[in-house]
């Protein structure tokens, strides 16, 4: 079979061409790419052979930032500049930071959106921008391995992501030049990669303690579909919290101070991770750390130590577990199968507590540090289109209720945690004063009942409302959740049918403009390159949109399409058509854009008529029964 | 050239009979049937105009997929259906049994935190809760399929017990988190 399906040389503009596509695992202390290669999806090594890439980047004055394995082994000489674990960081705002930064060694100084920049010697950076240099350093991987662009990715979060922090995640992929297709919750992915090989049915607990976030997501898995039933987590508990754990131990028992300077601080976590590393397989591990003033300082510690001083955060996983299990509106007995995934799952005693809380032994099969890239690059296989037949749907929910401030500091939930996503909720508002123009909501996310308790997504000021007297105009705000998890707003005045212009300020992200102007930036130096590539990919567009327009017409064109409509999408395509073979990228772009405006119409009548296909084909199934 | 006719219920898209007793697998078949077809994942190569419209269909078979497994959710919008507008957030029943009855159980909740062993006692409240739910949708049935104004108009009362009910089961269910984590 599989011999049948190697495409021959010079076959390559044939419709169905096997497309290049990676999933990315984009993770606190370790990142991975991986990709369906004959079949089989495999993480992507570099060229030492190492499959992960460490999560740090070491920025220098005049040249281009160093990630990975060097920048890593720079992090005890040149802490300030070498950015690690910069996950937590993501879609955080400086007031988080400055909470979470007592405990990470960088200077940090107030950025313009509300974002917290790194002061480093290659200027100041967000962390968007360093999750960007990570994810090109990947690319590039993925680009020389498999011999070609990337024509999608599929990057993956902690299902306990809030909005700002997917959007943030988002923004680097864009940042990085990649296009991304979707972002994965990481439990998700790891069932993927687990549901593929075994095929199985059932309920399944997905236990994911990474470097820096813990999830735990239940999902129902059917035919093919994995139904995410509920999550929860903690976006700040991972394994780096055990290395901090070990390390206070050394530092107590090694009279080491806390004030110690940052280079003898990175040298502990090295050696306290290296230690928790060792007390997997070993019942007793052997330490031994240089102190500041050059004395050295060796000791013991034994498996049963290592357990007492890890001992809480492991508890501290179960809570979201039981919150998780009610959720989902199920007992712990029965879930069928508990999945593992991250590297801190290899500590024995997360593996001792969580057998014990599901009763159940966790599956370990899949190395849980590669498990969700493997789980990303199947996924990602298939929405670029290699795999058309492909009866996998991945429903994801949304982690965190998404609400509204309202009178005295209060807020209202407009979209509950755990609804399956895509979801829309509308909402009426009306003004309050005579002649209003204009009026601001304030979008925030998590279950407290104060505003100050949830996390500020954004504040979205609604313009155009026509004035009327008070209480008279209904303003209809619609808030979708795409699939990605990502929230979008738009706005109606009903009583006159004026679409509301709204102005997005998110309080802890990037604005449209200020990705573009990095864009610009990091990609100044390459303007040929990038307008060659550009044009590349505007005519692949335009072959897809113009064979995707012809197949669509050849079915249903005559059946509901009038004469006028028809000639006007017949006009448009043969300008597409011609424009396809010229150099300018720009035009074949508005060309699209046109072929898609005169379409419009016709593709919501196609899509209405599926609709009703679907629902009469049910009938019809019945009848007969 | 096609008319635009009105959308369908959530009853016609899930292929169900208009009704409150429903046949669960059916639904969950439909609906992974459905999403097969309209997710915007099976859009990630389309053009920007079928994205969106994949969007919003999967949004509304997600919503109606919610509302249809959901008892609730699902007699009140059947309610709705009927052309009787129904307010349960806001009113109240007259039944001084049912609010006596409800009276206690909070009472009780409120109390459990001093019981002995306070997980068991939460636990039987839990029990206690599940049942008389049960028996409200038992009784929701049995309305439903009368069909009769008088059968709706109680069932409009029913619903609003059920309200109760659930409202008393999200409280003793967050309890219950809160103890067993602070017992942890």
């Amino acid at each position: 079979m599989a011999l049948l399906q190697i495409s021959e040389p010079g076959q390559s503009t044939a419709p169905h061409q096997h497309r290049l596509a990676a999933g990315i695992d984009l993770g606190t202390t370790n990142s991975l790419v991986a990709s369906v290669r004959s079949g089989v999806a495999e993480t992507l090594p570099d060229a030492q052979g190492r499959h992960l890439l460490p999560s740090v980047v070491r920025y220098h004055a005049g040249s281009d930032p160093v990630v990975g394995t060097a920048a890593l082994a720079a992090a005890v000489d040149d802490p300030l500049n070498t950015i690690a674990s910069v996950k937590r960081l993501m879609g955080r705002g400086v007031d988080d930071v400055r909470h979470i930064g007592d405990r990470l060694p960088y200077e940090f100084v107030d950025g313009s959106s509300g974002m917290p920049l790194l002061r480093t010697a290659g200027g100041d950076v967000s962390p968007v921008e360093v999750s960007a240099e990570i994810l090109r350093s990947l690319k590039e991987r993925a680009e020389q391995t498999l011999g070609g662009e990337l024509a999608g990715v599929v990057i993956t979060v902690p299902a306990y992501f809030d909005d700002a922090q997917r959007q943030a995640t988002r923004d680097a992929g864009r940042l990085a030049g990649l296009n991304v297709l979707r972002l994965l919750n990481e439990p998700t992915a790891a069932a993927v990669a687990y549901g593929l090989d075994q095929a199985s049915e059932g309920v399944i607990a997905i236990y994911d303690l990474g470097g820096g976030t813990f999830d735990i997501s239940i999902l129902r898995l059917n035919k093919g579909v994995f139904e995410v039933m509920s999550t929860a987590g903690n976006t700040g508990l991972g394994g780096d919290d055990m290395d901090r754990a070990v390390a206070h131990w050394i530092m107590g028992q090694a009279g080491i101070h806390a004030g110690a300077g940052h280079g003898q601080l990175r040298q502990l976590m090295q050696v306290a991770r290296a230690a928790k590393e060792a007390l997997t397989t070993q019942a007793r591990v052997s330490i031994k750390v240089h102190r500041d003033d050059g004395s050295r300082w060796a000791g013991e510690l034994t498996r049963a130590e290592f357990d007492e001083l890890i001992g809480a955060l492991v508890e501290k996983t179960l809570g979201p577990c039981r919150r998780a299990l009610r959720d989902a509106g199920i007992r712990a007995s029965e879930v069928q199968t508990v999945v593992m995934v991250g590297g801190s799952t290899r500590v024995p005693l997360v593996r001792a507590r969580v057998a014990d809380f599901f009763k159940a032994e966790p599956m370990v099969d899949i190395d849980p540090d590669k498990v969700v890239a493997v789980g990303a690059a199947i996924q990602a296989d298939i929405l670029v289109g290699n795999k058309p037949d492909d009866e996998m749907l991945l429903l994801d929910v949304i982690p965190l209720s998404l609400g509204l401030e309202t009178m005295g500091g209060l807020t209202e939930k407009i979209i509950p945690r755990n609804t399956t996503i895509p979801t829309a909720r509308a909402q009426e508002f009306t003004t309050f004063k005579d002649g209003q123009t204009a009026m601001s909501l304030h979008v925030v996310q998590g279950e407290r009942e104060l505003v100050d308790d949830c996390r500020s997504l954004a504040r979205f000021e609604l313009h155009d409302i026509p004035p009327m007297v008070a209480g008279a105009a209904r303003i209809r705000v619609t808030f979708q959740v795409d699939a990605d998890g990502l929230l979008n707003v738009t706005a109606e005045e009903l009583t006159q049918g004026v679409k509301s212009g709204i102005e997005i300020k998110p309080s802890y992200g990037l604005s449209d403009h200020e990705i573009e102007t990095m864009l610009r930036d990091s990609m100044a130096h390459a303007t040929d390159d990038r307008d060659a590539r550009r044009l590349r990919e505007e005519q692949v567009e335009a072959d897809r949109v113009l064979e995707a327009l012809h197949s669509a017409l050849a079915a249903d064109g005559d059946r509901l399409l009038a004469a006028d409509e028809r000639a006007a999408i017949d006009a448009a395509a043969a300008t597409l058509a011609a424009r396809r073979n010229g150099s300018d990228y720009r035009a074949i772009r508005q060309a699209i854009e046109t072929v898609e405006q005169a379409s419009s119409a016709y593709v919501e009548r196609r899509m209405n008529n599926s609709i009703r296909a679907a629902m009469a084909g049910h009938s019809v199934d019945e009848f007969k029964t | 050239m096609m008319a635009e006719d009105s959308s369908p219920t959530h009853f016609e898209l899930f292929g169900l009979p208009q009704a409150f007793s429903i046949d669960r697998r059916q639904l969950d078949s439909r609906f992974r049937e459905l999403q097969r077809k309209f997710h915007p994942d099976r859009y990630a190569n389309a053009g920007d105009i079928e994205r969106r419209l994949s969007a919003q269909q999967a949004s509304r078979i997600n919503e109606g997929y919610q509302i249809l497994k959901d008892p609730l959710r699902r007699g009140r919008y059947l309610l709705e259906l009927a052309g009787i507008v129904h307010d349960d957030e806001h009113r109240t029943t007259r039944d001084t049994g049912f609010l006596m009855e409800q009276m206690e159980m909070r009472e009780e909740l409120a109390g459990v935190r001093a019981a002995d062993n306070a997980l068991a006692a939460l636990g039987g409240i839990l029990d206690r809760i599940s049942r008389d739910i049960d028996a409200l949708v038992a009784e929701l049935d049995g309305l439903f399929a009368n069909g009769d104004a008088a059968s709706l108009q109680a069932a409009g009362e029913a619903i609003m017990k059920l309200q109760f009910f659930r409202r008393l089961q999200d409280e003793a269910v967050e309890l219950e988190v809160t103890l067993e984590d602070e017992l942890a």
